[in-house]
């Protein structure tokens, strides 16, 4: 049942393979449903799926199209997207070096540390220099592999003339080689192969915790992504619709766009009722009625339909491309955060090769001797190469990363971590963000008969406003009348009979107001239906928890509607209406400027350059892909409350870095002294820096419990 | 001293080894999918013939 089948080999025989972003696998029944049932379709020959990126890679015959699979999967009840090659390519690969050479230095440990028990329990003479020998001819090859990572890094900092972690732990390590080596050659008393080595596993662990938090949510956050429109039906000269994505779209071409479906490119209406909703685009909750002949925009959601656009802007001359454009300057500012290891080397690094070269001058003075004096320095370069300090940021913020994920908030790296540790505001857009985004319909008014009709009609329509209907009604516990001769009459409603008298689910005359209606009719009983778009319902807690975590919360939409006062005022904080995406960059530069730190929630396209300017930013998933890209974490589920655990838990986590920190300083006050001392032997390096590194893992995993 | 002659090695063999299952194992596609792994186990086995 494990056995790893081959997709990645050339294609046999007409076979080829695709590979499907497929989200809704959350449980072992998935897999072996889509593995069995997929498997037995003509033309299909395997199907294997990645659990963990969230992937379904099929091999099958070329007569078999892609999006016949994709109706395979969506008749097994699964929505499915063709995903790109492999987005995640470059970080996979990163994280592959990083374990290798974490396998070669796990290898390299062992073995030496095996030959250095033996040196230390007394082996003298030749077994000694047969040891050290032994132990050069393990470790040096072992450093050159391992050691690339941290040696690439410190290089290409020098080369631009700055300083970062990896610049002392380079020169530690080689130095501490190159004098082992010496001493070999020399058939001195110590070598510190064990020291060089215990330091790059223990730093490389410290790495390779980082690129799996990364990889990990990245891939969730991949799958949330290519689920939505990059594809776009358009209709040719003959009158045969076809699909083709996104990016290949030109001007004058015409679309077909069905309700529900979201806008891949601007342009014209040229046949249909064009009502549409806008929030992704302006912050605007109302939908709109766009005439014949009006301009609608890419990322706009089709609420009626079908209706036919003729493109006049595409890819990179949409509006949605001016925002990604404001969104690149925005994330400038950002790109200069400085992160709290590299911040904490700038004044480590000074300090430790001062602090050595103090030994070896004071030793000279002593009168120790060039060679003498070189040990002790080097001594001193060891014992405080930063193996703690290295897993100190790591292991701290793997454990916070993972206690996010279990409560529903995938963060996407440490440096996001950090920063939302030290947001003091929270700014909130109101359409999909402190509300569902959803239409919400009030059933208050209907009785048990009508309900159950209502739901009949509503789950056969894909309409928002049905779909909407259908989700309250089935929260309600309502089941679905038997109902006969349904039909849905585009732009007008669903038709049907029940029990002999025509029942109706339509629209009602669009009013002035921003509330959306349609009424049901029973035989000749009207029920008017209202729909709102519903607050969260933990946005009022939310608020109030991270006003007790000292973070004061405002609204900033692009909506204009009264509705914008009225949350404001239900949940007691200020609101900014009617802003755009210029306004929003503005206002969070000038809270920038006064020393803020803001933390921005949003989801619409519109709050994109806003997502990337804030010191740091969340998402919810059913947000643009923009936003989400833009967003240092995204949330999952109906709540808000992910977002107060980011900021606990993230504020918990800093704190556990700078307690970690403490240790490592600690632990070096104790040590440096032997070291300048020349005390420090072999052995006590392998201790001090063994036991170091356990305290500062022990210490990160309290966080899982963090949160409570 | 002569049991070093057979003891290094063998040490150093064995960490060889388990060094290059590893490489295999990554090689070969074990590490893609962890999360999987841990939920296959929860899959029955597959049916013998009659439904």
């Amino acid at each position: 049942m494990n056995e790893a089948i081959n997709l990645e080999g050339p294609g046999t025989s007409g076979h080829v393979d695709s590979r499907f972003t497929v989200p809704g696998i959350r449980c072992a029944g998935c897999i072996a449903k889509i593995e069995r049932e997929l498997a037995k379709e003509a033309g299909v020959e395997a199907a294997r799926v990645n659990f963990s990126a969230k992937r379904v890679a099929v091999r099958h015959r070329t007569s078999v199209s892609d999006d016949a699979i994709i109706d395979m999967l969506a008749r097994l009840g699964f929505d499915a997207q063709l995903s790109a090659e492999n987005p995640m390519a470059q970080d996979d690969k990163d994280t592959k070096r990083l374990q290798r050479a974490l396998a070669v230095a796990g290898f390299g440990m062992m073995n030496v540390m095996l030959l250095s028990v033996s040196v230390w329990s007394g082996a003298a003479g030749a077994t000694r220099e047969l040891f050290h020998w032994l132990s050069a001819m393990i470790a040096v090859p072992v450093i050159a592999y391992a050691g690339q990572p941290f040696f690439a890094s410190a290089w290409m900092a020098l080369k631009y003339r700055r300083t970062n972690m990896d610049v002392p732990i380079s020169i530690g390590v080689l130095l501490a080689t190159g004098l082992s080596l010496y001493e070999t050659v020399m058939g001195g008393e110590h070598a510190y192969f064990d020291s060089a080595v215990m330091l790059l596993f223990f730093l490389l662990a410290g790495r390779t915790l980082d690129a799996a938090m990364r990889t990990r949510t990245r891939a969730e956050i991949g799958a949330l992504l290519s689920c939505r429109g990059s594809n776009a039906r358009i209709i040719g000269p003959d009158g045969s619709a076809r699909s083709i994505a996104a990016d290949a779209l030109e001007p004058g071409m015409v679309m077909l766009v069905a309700a529900g479906d979201a806008l891949a490119a601007d342009g014209v209406i040229e046949q249909g009722e064009g009502m549409i909703n806008n929030a992704m685009l302006t912050g605007e909750s109302a939908p709109e009625s766009v005439p014949l002949g009006g301009t609608v925009h890419a990322g706009a959601l089709a609420l009626s339909g079908p209706i036919q656009v003729r493109v006049t802007a595409a890819a990179d001359n949409t509006l949605i491309a001016e925002i990604a454009r404001l969104m690149d300057e925005a994330g400038q500012s950002r790109s200069r955060y400085v992160r709290i290891a590299d911040r904490a080397s700038r004044l480590y690094a000074p300090l430790v090769h001062s602090l050595a070269l103090a030994t070896f001058i004071g030793w000279m003075i002593a009168g120790a001797g060039v060679h003498q004096s070189l040990v002790f320095a080097i001594a001193v370069l060891i014992i405080t190469c930063p193996c703690a300090m290295g897993l100190a940021v790591p292991a701290a913020q793997v454990v916070a990363s993972g206690a996010l994920l279990k409560r529903g908030l995938l963060i996407k790296d440490g440096s996001a971590l950090e920063r939302l540790a030290e947001v003091d505001l929270a700014l909130f857009d109101k359409t999909g963000t402190l509300t569902i985004g959803k239409p919400h319909a009030d059933i208050a008014m209907l009785d048990d008969d009508a309900r159950k009709v209502a739901l009949a009609l509503a789950q056969s329509s894909h309409h928002p406003l049905s779909q909407g209907l259908a989700d309250s009604l089935r929260e309600a516990g309502v089941t679905p009348a038997h109902v006969e001769e349904l039909e849905e009459q585009t732009g007008r409603g669903v038709f049907a009979k029940w029990r002999g008298v025509p029942v109706s689910l339509a629209r009602s005359e669009p009013e002035a107001d921003n509330s959306q209606h349609t009424h049901l009719r029973i035989a000749d009983r009207t029920y008017p239906l209202e729909y709102v778009d519903a607050l969260r319902e933990d946005a009022g807690t939310v608020i109030a928890m991270l006003r007790d975590n000292r973070v004061e919360s405002r609204i900033v939409s692009g909506d204009r509607s009264a509705a914008v006062g009225d949350i404001a005022r239900s949940l007691g904080i200020q609101a900014h209406a009617g802003a755009t995406p210029q306004d929003k960059l503005t206002m969070l530069e000038s809270l920038r400027e006064q020393g803020a730190h803001p933390l921005m929630v949003g989801d619409g396209i519109n709050d994109g350059p806003a997502l990337a300017a804030a010191h740091a930013s969340i998402a919810p998933a059913n947000a643009s892909d923009i936003s989400q890209q833009a967003a240092d974490a995204v949330f999952t589920g109906p709540g808000l409350m992910p977002v107060v655990y980011a900021v606990k838990i993230s504020r918990s986590c800093m704190h556990i870095v700078r307690q970690n920190f403490v240790f490592a300083v600690l632990y070096n006050v104790c040590a440096v002294p032997l070291a300048i001392a020349g005390l420090v032997t072999p052995l006590i390096a392998a201790i001090a820096m063994s036991l170091s590194s356990i305290i500062v893992v022990g210490n990160s995993l309290r966080l899982s419990r963090a949160g409570r | 001293m002569s049991g070093l002659l057979i003891l290094i090695p063998l040490a150093l063999g064995l960490g060889l080894l388990g060094l290059a299952t590893f490489f295999w194992a990554m090689r070969s596609g074990q590490m893609e999918d962890l999360d999987g792994a841990a939920q296959r186990i929860l899959i029955d086995d597959e049916d013998t013939g009659e439904q």
